[in-house]
Parts: C-alpha cells; structure tokens; sequence
C-alpha cells in the first residue's frame, strides 16, 4: 500500500460516511414533516417513535465521519471547522436538540411540553440537512481561508485562518451554496416520507395523500435544485491540482474532466440516479410498494459518493480556498501521515463487521410494522 | 496569565471556558452510564437465569432511567468532539495525526455498538429472544466503556505524549507507534480509574435511589435487592479505585510532576514528604510559592507523599519550586530549569523558521541538518519557547489541592456507606442511614467531577503536555464570538439538566412496574 493509495482510500471513506449520512438524514426530513404528516396527535406520535428508533444511527454517523476526517485530512478539520464556526455551531445545537428530544418529549415530569420539543425536531430536520449540504457544497464553491504552517513560528501563531469576519456564515450567500443545501433538505424529506410509508401500518394514517402529496412536493423540488446544481458544477471551472508542482489552478470544466476521466463514476453515478427516481415513483404509483425507502436510499448513498469522490480523486482540491488559491487543501497536503493512514486502515476493516451486525439488529427490530398498540403497551418515545 | 477569578477575557479564556463547560456537563451523564450498564445487566442476567418476571421488571426500570440519561450523555458529547476543531485548530493541526486515530476508532468501534444495541436494549422486549436483548444489554455497556477506553487514550495522550516524533517538513506532530498511544501506561492508569469511578458513582444513584423508596416503604423487595446489589458492586468498585488511585498517583508522579505538586501544595519538595490532608489555602487566590516552603495551618501524614509518587517512604518528591529550579533526579538525572527549557524552546521554535527559510531557499545540506538536530534537541521543550514567565506554567493551585481532597474524601465516603448498607444495622439508625444514601448522590457527582477538575486543571497551562500551552493551540476567533457560544451551551444545557432531573424524579416516583 502506497501513501498515494492510503490517501484515496480514506478520501473513499470519509465520502462513503458523508454519503451515508446523507441517507441517514431521512430521520430529519421526516422529522421536518412531523406537522404536515401528522395531523393527530397519535400519528404525530406514530413518526417521532418510527424516526426515533434510528436517529442514533444518523448522530453516530455524523460523529464519526467527523472522527474519520479528523484522523485522516486533519487540515482540513482545523481549517474548516475552525474557519466556519457560526456555520458549524449551528449544526452542533440542532443536532444537540434532537438527541434529547426523542426521550424527553412525552416522559412525565417533562417542564417543557411535548410539543416544544417536536417543534426541536422540525427544527433539526430542516437546519440539519440544509446546513450540511450547504456546508459539503463548499467542497466545489470554495471557501474563504488562508492556510500557512509556518505560522506556528512566528508572530502570526495560528495556522488557518478565515479570511473575513463572518466565519462561516459567508457561505451561505453563495447562491449554489444554498441550491445544494435545499436539494439535501428536500432529499431528506424525500427519504423520510419513504421511511414513513415504509415503517408506519398504513392504517394509521388517515390516507395515502397524507404522505405522497409532500413526496410529491419535494421531489419536484428536489430534481429541480439538484439538476441545477450538476449543472452548475459540470460546467463550472474546478481547482485542479499539479501533483508534481503542488501547485493549485483553475481549470475549465474541471469537475466535468473528471467524470469523463474516471468514467466509471457515470456508470456509478447513473445507477445512483435511476434508483433516486425508481425509488420515488414506484412509491408514489404503487400504494403497497414499501420498499422505496431502501432503493431510494441506495440511490443516494451511490449519487452523493460520486459526487464527492469528484471533488478531491483525479488531481482536484476538496477543499477550495476562494482567499488564496495555493491554500486550498488536496488529498496531499492536508492527510495524515502514512503511519497513521496505514493504521487505521486496519482498524477500518472492521466496518464490514460493523455494518453486519447493524444490519442484524435493525432487522431485528423491524420486523413488524409500528402500531399504536406497541406505542401504548410497550417502551416508546 | 489569567488564573479562576481574574479572568482575562480573551478568546483563549473563552475557549478554555467553553471546553470546561460542556465536559462538566457531558461527564455528569457518562458515569452514571457506564455505571449503571453493568447494575442493569447483572439484573438482566438474572431475569434469563431464573425466568423471574420480578428480574425483568427491576432491570427495566434502571433501562428506564439509563435512557433518560443516556440521551443527555449523547447531546453533550457531540459538541466536545467537534469542539477540537472550532475552538482549537492549532492543536487539531499540530497533533491531529496522532489524536484523530482514538477518535475515529471510538467512532467506528464504539459508538455504532452502543447506538446498534441500545435500541434493541429498548425496543426489543418483545420483539427478539431473551439471550440475544441480554447480549444486546451488555454490548451497550461495552459499547460505552470501549468509548471510554478511547477517549481517555486521547485525553492520555495529552497528559503524555509518546509514540510520536517532530515532523518540521510538515509542521506537525506524527505518529510513530500506535502501541505506545493505545496502551501507554498513563493511558491505562487512566481507563481503569475513570471506569472504576464511574462505577462506584453508579452504585452509590442506585443504593440512593433505592434507599428513597425503603424510607418511602415502597416496592420494598424491589429496593433491598437493588440496594444490595448496588452496594456490593461499589464495595468492590471501591476496593479496585483504592489500587488504580495509587498507580495513577505513581504515574503522575512520573510524568506530570508539576501536577503532583499543586494536588499537594507542595511548594518546596525533598525526601520523607508527608501527604496533606487538609491545609490553609484561600481559594480564591493563587498562594505565594515563591516565598513560602509550605501552606499555613497543614495537617499531613508522614512520609505518605513519598510512599504515594515513588512506592518508597523515603522517597524524593519535587515542589513547585524545585521544578521551576531544576532539580536531581533520585537516579542522578537532572531535570532542566524552567529558564533552560524556555531557552530550549526558543532554540527550537527558532530552527524551525530556519529550517522552513533554508528548504525554501534551498541552502545547503549541513545548514539544514544543523538546523534539524536542534529542532531535535529542544523539541521535548517546544511549548515553552512560548512561555514568559514562571507564573504561567503552575497550575491554579486551589483547584487542584481541594479538588483532590474531595476526590479522596468522596471516595472514602462512599467505601464506609457502602460498608455500612451492608452491615445488619436495624432500627433508627438503618433510616438514618437511607437518608445518607440519598443525599451522597448529589455528593457522588460533585466528587466525580472534582476527579475530572484533579486531571484537567493539572495539565494547565498544557494542551499537550510541555508542547503545546493553551494559548498556541486556539482557532482565530474573536472572543466575543465564543463568549456567545458559551452563553448559548450553559443557558441549553442548563434548561436541559432541569428538564432530565425533572424526568428522572417523576421516574423514580412512579417507581418499577411491579
């Protein structure tokens, strides 16, 4: 194994945790629609325990992409998190809000009512996704940092440094910034009705409607954010990358180039796509059909890993600096060592274990539908 | 340099502040989690043996309490992850190579275990066979305590670094040996410490909570079962904490003498020292060190410091002074003063612009290699090439001392409570007792978390122990900026722990389904 290799099989990781995330975030577009499906108190009840029973899952994802990241470009990790402060504390509070909203909101002894604490989740369902999305859009848009190393000897101490005040917040003015951002929020909630119809005994809900109308909705919105956004970035100029120089530059079409040049992400990327609208629309044709949540999912997790994997694979900078060009970081000067790359690759072999016994125990526990029975008789948010 | 009361407020403040705040609040939940794991899976344990519906429900209902806890555990700990990165970039750079690893593993190995079986903890009663709810239990506690595990080897490693080496064509610090990170001894010291302790805060909510409803005379077979069970799980805790303290004593002692030495106060040191047990400190200020060899009114056991940092009565124990001085070691090295190290540091910090000047430049081999050996030579100094003067590498000394002296007294506490649940006391003196029980939870806390205020206020002014101090390894941020952030995480934290204690109390009151 080469350091070369070692840093693209962890740019690999670190995309596939980002876009498992992103499919994992169907607990906060279903959570941004507890008061538009949920027009009971019981069925609003019936999505907060379906999504409640795996949003550890989306936070433990979250956490460790993050811990992935770290360990693998950490340039990167103190360079953005570090420069776009407000923009990330906003994720970490919405995200805070929704871990103790599933087990405080209906427990005796709750001081701020259930619904103080639903209205947390629509909060985290809507700032969550678009955040996020906004914030992985600046992969292609750039950022405003300046990065040197050589600070840490001299007066100026800091190493990465934002370029204006705003420390984040800037990024979400850049108009493809926010198109992307509300594609994932519209996606999320494309996943979460899926997961609804999916998880929730169709009994339960007064009609069909309650759950395709806002499928409808958001697909249309999403296709339309989506398309303009692949538009954008296909035709845009990229940061591409001299590996021999380490110089940056700007190259035309660039994120284009390197769809053509690694070829077999269209494949990937078109698999990705079909699955995204055969998921939906046999859904939404097919009152029976449940398993669009999975197909749809699969879909996303393909779509979002090719999109990334353009972002830093085939000499690009992940992580554009619109301040200084030759700051922007790259899979080279900002991973980890070799020694470190190399160790946790062992230690990621793991992850099919993992991934097994997920499996196991999530079938395990969805084998039957939710029913309000269970809500009433049995342990529930 | 700022010191508790005289608070500068700059971002460094703020961002110290900031951390101390939301690990205070995280580590008031991750105890009683890792200790109430292992309460609930003993009982577990007993309901698949014996079938007996009076196991199930007792188990339940700590599950019960565990998750309204757990979920507070889970919303705090986030911010802290991400936190290295938002409020502490440099040191996220300079050392994320080696400190990224445990946290990324704990992501991968623990945490899906905890999240994966935690709901099958909860939603499974029904739903899958009693062996596979009773794994899943267990692996939840695992899960938890393999979290610990790597947090504290990430933690460790800033009270110690090792398996690690200077990179200056990268500016950072690198990864040698994964052994040496994963398991160095202060890193185990530490896990075995922490987990005890957390086990022992774990019994002492449970033999409370349980003392509550035998005063109440309410689900009384319910209470004495869990009373006894929680009772002997600390005892034994307890008895483990005893050994691990003073390993983690003799390791400190070792690594982070400075630390020691504000635990004790101990402002000029020697051979025999005595261990304090109480003295005259004025918490609110940092005491004169410089012009006095000990605090007023000290009440001290003999030759018990130099049993606990060296395992020999006799043994030489360094002050305060001595470390700011330079002294002998007892093998006949000796420790540099702290003007030495500073010039050290300088030397180095200077090489390295040297060297990154010369590489740019192209200058000559021997120029550079000159340049590396002396980066090499003060690089075990590097961060006190930052420091000015002798007051900002002591630690705030009030802190640490009563700190420690609740730690201790806390445990010693709890050791006789436990002891005394156990014995056959009957009659007015059993309630009085149980009304003990009750109010040692609030003080089971506190004293975990003076644990945590011992460990932590002792590195100071270190992010990474003599290489990093705090005020290098910050984010540029304006103070105001993480001033808001802290206001934001107490008034949210704050409301949230009301809410949890409000929950836990209507939960207990309800009491088990029996």
């Amino acid at each position: 194994m080469t350091y070369i290799f070692l840093q693209h099989y962890w740019c690999f990781i670190v995309a596939l945790l980002a876009a498992i995330l992103v499919f994992l975030m169907f607990v906060q577009g279903a959570n941004s629609l507890i008061f538009t499906i949920g027009k009971t108190a019981d069925e609003r009840r019936l999505i907060v325990n379906a999504t409640g029973r795996k949003w550890e899952f989306t936070f433990t994802t979250l956490v460790t992409f993050g811990g992935a990241f770290f360990a693998s470009y950490p340039l990167f990790y103190s360079t953005s998190f570090g420069g776009a402060y407000w923009l990330w504390m906003i994720i970490l509070f919405s995200f805070v809000l929704q871990a103790v909203s599933y087990e405080f909101q209906n427990k005796l002894g709750n001081l701020l009512g259930a619904k103080t604490f639903q209205w947390l989740l629509v909060l985290n369902g809507i700032l969550g996704p678009l955040l996020l999305g906004g914030a992985v859009a600046t992969f292609f848009t750039g950022s405003n940092f300046i990065v040197e190393k050589g600070n840490i000897v001299d007066s100026q101490i800091i190493i990465s440094r934002w370029a204006n005040a705003s420390h984040g917040l800037d990024d979400l003015l850049n108009i493809w910034n926010l198109c992307l951002g509300l594609a994932v929020f519209f996606l999320a909630r494309i996943l979460g009705c899926l997961y609804i119809h999916n998880r929730v005994d169709d009994e339960l809900l007064h009609n069909h409607d309650q759950i395709i109308q806002p499928l409808w909705r958001s697909t249309w919105l999403f296709l339309g954010l989506f398309l303009a956004f692949l538009g954008h970035i296909l035709t845009c100029e990229g940061y591409a990358y001299d590996p021999a120089t380490g110089v940056i530059f700007m190259e035309p079409y660039k994120y284009l180039h390197n769809l053509i040049e690694m070829w077999p992400l269209v494949v990937v990327l078109l698999i990705g796509v079909v699955f995204v609208l055969f998921g939906i629309l046999w859904s939404m044709f097919h009152k029976a059909y449940k398993r669009g949540f999975w197909v749809t999912g699969f879909g996303t997790v393909v779509t979002v890993l090719v999109l990334l994997l353009l972002t830093a694979w085939n000499n690009t900078a992940y992580y554009p600096s619109t301040a200084d060009l030759q700051s922007s970081l790259t899979m080279q000067n900002s991973s980890s060592s070799e020694f470190t790359l190399r160790t946790m690759f062992y230690v990621s072999l793991l992850v099919p274990f993992v991934l097994a016994y997920i499996i196991y125990a999530w079938r395990s526990i969805d084998k039957k539908e939710i029913t309000l029975d269970e809500i009433n008789n049995d342990h529930a948010y | 340099m700022n010191q508790l009361l005289n608070i500068d407020m700059t971002m460094v403040d703020w961002a110290r502040a900031q951390f101390a705040l939301t690990a205070i609040y995280h580590w008031l939940f991750v105890p009683l989690t890792l200790g109430l794991a292992v309460v609930m899976g003993i009982m577990e344990t007993q309901y698949y043996r014996t079938g007996s519906e009076f196991w199930k429900q007792t188990a339940k209902f700590w599950q019960r309490l565990f998750g309204i806890n757990f979920a507070m555990g889970v919303a705090t700990g986030i911010i802290l992850e991400f936190e290295f990165g938002t409020n502490w970039s440099n040191y996220s750079y300079l050392v994320g190579d080696i400190f990224g690893a445990p946290l990324a593993i704990e992501g991968i190995v623990a945490f899906f275990m905890e999240s994966t079986f935690v709901a099958v903890m909860f939603f499974g009663w029904n739903k899958v066979s009693k062996g596979f709810h009773l794994a899943s239990t267990w692996l939840t506690g695992l899960g938890a305590t393999i979290s610990a595990w790597w947090i504290l080897v990430a933690n460790s490693w800033m009270q110690h670094p090792v398996g690690q080496t200077f990179n200056p064509e990268t500016v950072r610090n690198e990864m040698t040996s994964f052994a040496d990170v994963a398991l160095s001894p202060v890193a185990v010291d530490k896990f075995v410490h922490t987990v005890l302790s957390a086990w022992v805060l774990g019994a002492v909510f449970v033999v409370g909570v349980s003392s509550w409803y035998l005063l109440k005379k309410r689900h009384t077979e319910f209470a004495t079962k869990s009373l006894r069970l929680g009772a002997v799980f600390g005892l034994i805790s307890s008895a483990l904490i005893m050994l691990s303290g003073h390993h983690s004593a003799y390791t400190v002692a070792q690594t982070q003498p400075m630390k020691l030495a504000a635990m004790e106060a101990l402002y000029k040191g020697g051979t025999d020292q005595p261990l304090t047990i109480i003295a005259g400190i004025n918490p609110f200020a940092q005491p004169d060190y410089e012009a006095t060899d000990e605090p007023p009114l000290k009440l001290a056991v003999p030759y018990a410091l130099s049993f606990l940092a060296t395992n020999d009565m006799n043994g030489y124990v360094p002050g305060i002074r001595d470390i700011l001085d330079g002294y002998t070691k007892p093998d006949g090295t000796i420790e540099p003063s702290l003007d030495e190290k500073i010039q050290l540091g300088q030397q180095a910090i200077t090489a390295l612009q040297d060297y990154r000047k010369a590489k740019k430049e192209g200058t000559s081999e021997e120029t550079i290699n000159c340049q590396l050996s002396i980066i090499n030579s003060g690089m075990p100094y590097f961060g006190y090439g930052y420091v000015k003067d002798r007051a900002q590498v002591v630690p705030y000394i009030p802190v640490c001392f009563y700190a420690f002296r609740v730690m201790v007294g806390g445990g010693c506490l709890f050791i006789l409570l436990f002891i005394l649940i156990l014995a056959p006391i009957r009659g007015r003196w059993r309630g009085t007792l149980h009304w003990v029980a009750l109010f040692c939870i609030p003080v089971a806390y506190i004293v975990s978390e003076a644990g945590w205020l011992v460990a932590e206020f002792g590195r100071q002014p270190w992010t990474i122990q003599d290489m990093l101090p705090t005020w290098v390894g910050v984010s540029e941020l304006g103070a105001s900026a993480v001033m808001i952030t802290f206001l934001l995480f107490l008034i949210l934290f704050t409301t949230l722990l009301a809410v949890e204690i409000s929950i836990m109390c209507k939960t207990i009151k309800k009491g088990p389904e029996l």
